[in-house]
């Protein structure tokens, strides 16, 4: 399937998320990791440590009706993978970002912007994978 | 006010994930796909934020603490171990079957789109089972030690 190249809404969007990891160490001096929110909200370190991340949460699931509002449509969501892959894709993803400690905005742009070694090593590892996976998935074995 | 900033910076992430093209997996795949339908529109997301990040970073770190808590909780950790890599190869795999990261799928669940919370299900009940299965292995390691 192709997607047209959109380098100025995925600059601007890019940016945005940037915005966004800004303000929250700003605010909670907290790194803007979607992994680590996610799993923190299930496994709170201590009291007080969960009601922040079901609001980044709440805020995060209002974005695309905050989108809409300004464009008029919700941002598109094209899925050229079956249920299946998709289930199997997701949990292989929670088992990853849990290991690593961490998944695209965690390392790829707060690690990345603080020069984290631990995060560079991650990014690399996980775009080499993906880029494996996606190979052997569309050339390979010629699904999608 | 940790309240109403932790939305505020959600909803700024989730705007910047439906812009950016990020919530969409075919979009996301492309990126990946060099030897076919490539769409380089990913880098530019990256580029992005990482930029933004940098910058921002550096006003912010030089404070001596954040508006509304005692310290900076950054991580500390500066090791590189087989969990880091072997953990993040994983990850790729799973993010190239699906499509979806766990940053790009969150927002889009917003949607109400049936194949996204298939995705957030799966993906909680990996990080839930990793979890589970990782303090399983250190209560036995424990009791072998003890």
């Amino acid at each position: 399937m192709i997607t047209e190249f959109t380098p100025i809404a995925s600059l601007i969007g890019g940016a945005l998320i940037g915005l966004a990891a800004v303000v929250l160490m700003l605010t909670l001096g907290r790194v803007m990791g979607a992994t680590g929110i996610l799993a923190g909200a299930i496994f709170p370190s201590g009291s007080g440590d969960r009601g922040w991340r079901i609001a980044l949460l709440l805020g995060m699931l209002s974005g695309p009706w905050l989108f809409k509002l300004i464009s008029g449509a919700f941002p598109v969501i094209d899925v050229p993978m079956s249920p299946l892959m998709i289930t199997v894709g997701g949990l292989i993803v929670g088992i990853g970002v849990t290991l690593g400690s961490g998944c695209t905005s965690g390392h790829g742009v707060c690690g990345l912007a603080r020069i984290s070694r631990r995060s560079l090593i991650a990014v690399l590892s996980f775009m080499f994978s993906t880029a494996v996976t996606v190979y052997v998935i569309r050339h390979v074995l010629g699904i999608g | 006010m940790k309240l109403p900033f932790a939305y505020l910076v959600g909803l700024i992430f989730g705007l910047g994930i439906s812009l950016s093209g990020m919530a969409n997996p075919a979009k996301v795949i492309n990126f990946f796909d060099v030897a076919g339908t490539w769409d380089p529109s990913l880098a530019f997301v990256m580029g992005g934020g990482v930029i933004v990040t940098f910058i921002g970073y550096r006003l912010v770190l030089s404070r001596s603490k954040p508006l509304f808590e005692r310290d900076f909780g950054l991580p500390k950790r500066t090791d590189i171990d087989a969990r880091l890599i072997g953990g993040s190869l994983i990850f790729g795999v799973g993010w190239g079957i699906a499509g979806y990261c766990p940053g790009g799928a969150l927002p889009a669940l917003g949607t109400g789109n049936l194949t996204v919370l298939l995705f957030v299900v799966a993906l909680l009940a990996g990080i839930v089972l990793t979890r589970i299965g990782e303090t399983y292995l250190s209560d036995k390691e424990g009791t072998a030690n003890g």
